[in-house]
């Protein structure tokens, strides 16, 4: 089955808006990128889109939560799920950036890290 | 107390960090970073979103990353950082007036000063919308320091005014955590947010983003009940009858950053009205001879990777500075030119040793255009880009043998 989706390309400030046509979740055509780099993203984002997701996680006795993100991106349909995880953890001291906060999170094989220390 | 000091620097964010290891590097000890918080690293300590670094250490960093390399660094090298001391005056012959609890009032005489104080938000003031004062109004970094610092929501409903990156961030981070972003509401046709953080933070969530569009009344006794947005023409006065109305608690503010400049004033630095920061030259050296300025009190960067590279440079001109070793001859002035805002730095020196950064935003949406550089009539630079937008500092690079040669006053343009 054909479908068309209009993009926009992140990569830099020309914004392009891309036409990509996808057949059975398959890139068959993009267009109204300027550069190579519009395509790679095209394919990238209607197949197998990605994101960074960073937030707050509470420690036990401190005031201030410790910032924490992934160490790379996950698959974007697992951010809300992934948040869940988050809004359900709580750090004990001591916490030092680089830690892994959430092991393997929603079984993507990617950690949640500490972004920084809470000692 | 009175006090000297070879080099006191204002404000503990990237820039008076980076400053402050340059100038060490270069051999000043007798040095003090004035830090009015309890802890340095600056406004990045609560942008908790990644996409910091990528030009300086080649990978992204979120806003406590970046931020702690430089304060590692600084500890490292024992450069001595005083935290909660707010500096009160600066006065032109390099007195630094400051209070801390421990310490209480103190004078430090400097042999130079650099001002990295940073910028601060647009608050609500300055944009005139009618309406109640009711609870519930916050610019979008003081809702970003509750959220992210503090951890707490300052809302459910929410409606954010501008589409500044910091308001796109916030909108995500905010849905993130449960609230319901009703709309991002933009005054100019265009964002002047990143297209990343449109699609990322926008896109992503289905928060619609209304472009020519304001707020034009805010509702709520105690607290904030609704606000009322209407679409603008192009004089961007409301069109009647376009108006709709969102129920909401909380209406954030994303309209512009200014440098914080009430120090420099004190000191009767030379304030350009075109970036609210100081004018200096290609040394960031100010119109007050050992005052030196760098980073968002400067002007508002977007790329706090350029905020380190100038900061850098300031903290060697000031080493040179307090060495008597810092070259001040004749300068060259340079000026915005057609399509051109807010250059810095505003002059250069005929004996500058290096090349030199032009940096400038355009007042317009500029595709397939270049950006000149003219010394008198002749042109001594020029860069073709596929896209100019205000959103996006703009940059020119002039060499070391073509400011060896200036001989005129520059003009920098786009078209
Ligand atoms: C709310 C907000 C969010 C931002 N988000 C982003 C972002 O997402 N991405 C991005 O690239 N850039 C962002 N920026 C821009 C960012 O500010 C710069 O990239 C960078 O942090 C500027 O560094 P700086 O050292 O010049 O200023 P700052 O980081 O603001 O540091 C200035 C320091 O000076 C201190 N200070 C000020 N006055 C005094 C005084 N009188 N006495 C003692 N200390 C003082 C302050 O407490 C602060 O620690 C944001 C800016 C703001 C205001
Ligand atoms: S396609 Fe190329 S030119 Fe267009 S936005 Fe993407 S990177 Fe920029």
């Amino acid at each position: 089955m054909a479908e068309e989706r209009v993009i926009t390309c992140i990569n830099c400030p020309m914004g392009c808006r891309m036409t990509v046509t996808l057949e059975d979740g398959k890139v068959v055509s993009v267009s109204g990128n300027t550069c190579k780099r519009g395509e790679t993203y095209a394919h990238q984002e209607c197949t197998t889109p990605v994101r960074m997701v960073t937030a707050v996680v509470p420690v036990e006795g401190s005031r201030l939560p410790c910032s924490v993100k992934t160490r790379q991106p996950i698959p974007k349909a697992l951010i809300p799920a992934c948040m869940k995880v988050l809004s359900e953890t709580t750090l004990k001291k001591p916490v030092h950036a680089g830690d892994a906060v959430a092991v393997n999170v929603c079984g993507t094989g990617i950690d949640v890290i500490a972004t920084r220390s809470v000692l | 107390m009175r006090t000297k000091k070879e080099l006191v620097i204002i404000g503990g964010g990237p820039a008076g960090l980076a400053a402050a290891i340059a100038a060490w590097e270069d051999g000043i000890r007798d040095m003090v970073v004035l830090e009015r918080e309890h802890n340095p690293g600056g406004i990045l300590r609560q942008c908790i979103h990644n996409g910091f670094g990528l030009h300086r250490f080649g990978e992204e960093l979120t806003g406590p990353e970046y931020a702690q390399r430089d304060i590692d660094k600084a500890l490292e090298l024992g450069i001595p950082i005083a935290c909660d001391t707010t500096v009160l005056s600066l006065s032109e012959d390099r007195v630094v007036s400051c209070v801390s609890q421990k310490e209480g009032y103190q004078e430090i005489e400097a042999g130079a000063v650099i001002l990295a104080m940073g910028c601060r938000e647009r608050p609500r003031g300055a944009l005139g919308t009618p309406g109640t004062r009711c609870a519930g109004v916050y610019t979008a970094g003081t809702a970003q320091k509750f959220v992210n610092l503090e951890g707490f929501m300052p809302g459910k409903r929410v409606v954010i005014l501008g589409s500044g990156d910091i308001g796109l961030i916030m909108a995500r981070r905010m849905t993130l955590q449960g609230a319901k972003v009703l709309a991002c509401v933009e005054l100019m046709p265009f964002s002047s947010g990143l297209n990343r953080n449109i699609v990322q933070c926008l896109q992503d969530y289905n928060i619609p983003l209304y472009l020519s569009h304001t707020v034009t009344r805010i509702d709520g006794r105690e607290r904030l009940t609704g606000v009322a947005v209407s679409e603008v023409g192009p004089d961007r006065k409301p069109i009647p009858g376009t108006e709709q109305y969102f129920e909401c608690d909380t209406l954030l503010l994303s309209v512009g950053l200014i440098p914080e400049n009430e120090l420099s004033r004190t000191a009767h630095v030379h304030l350009s009205p075109v970036t609210s920061g100081a004018e200096v030259d290609d040394s960031l050296q100010t119109s007050i001879p050992g005052i030196f300025a760098c980073g968002n009190v400067l002007h508002v960067h977007d790329l706090v990777d350029y905020v380190s590279e100038e900061s850098f440079k300031a903290g060697h001109a000031a080493a040179a500075f307090v060495r008597g070793n810092l070259k001040v001859g004749r300068t060259v002035k340079v000026r915005d030119g057609k399509g051109v805002r807010g250059t810095v730095p505003q002059s250069i020196r005929l004996d500058a040793e290096d090349g030199v950064r032009l940096m400038f935003r355009p007042d317009a949406v500029y595709k397939n255009a270049t950006v000149r550089v003219l010394c008198g009539e002749r042109e001594i630079a020029k860069r073709r880009q596929m896209i100019f937008t205000p959103g996006e500092m703009a940059v020119i690079d002039l060499k070391k043998e073509i400011v060896k040669g200036l001989d005129a006053d520059l003009t920098v343009e786009v078209g």
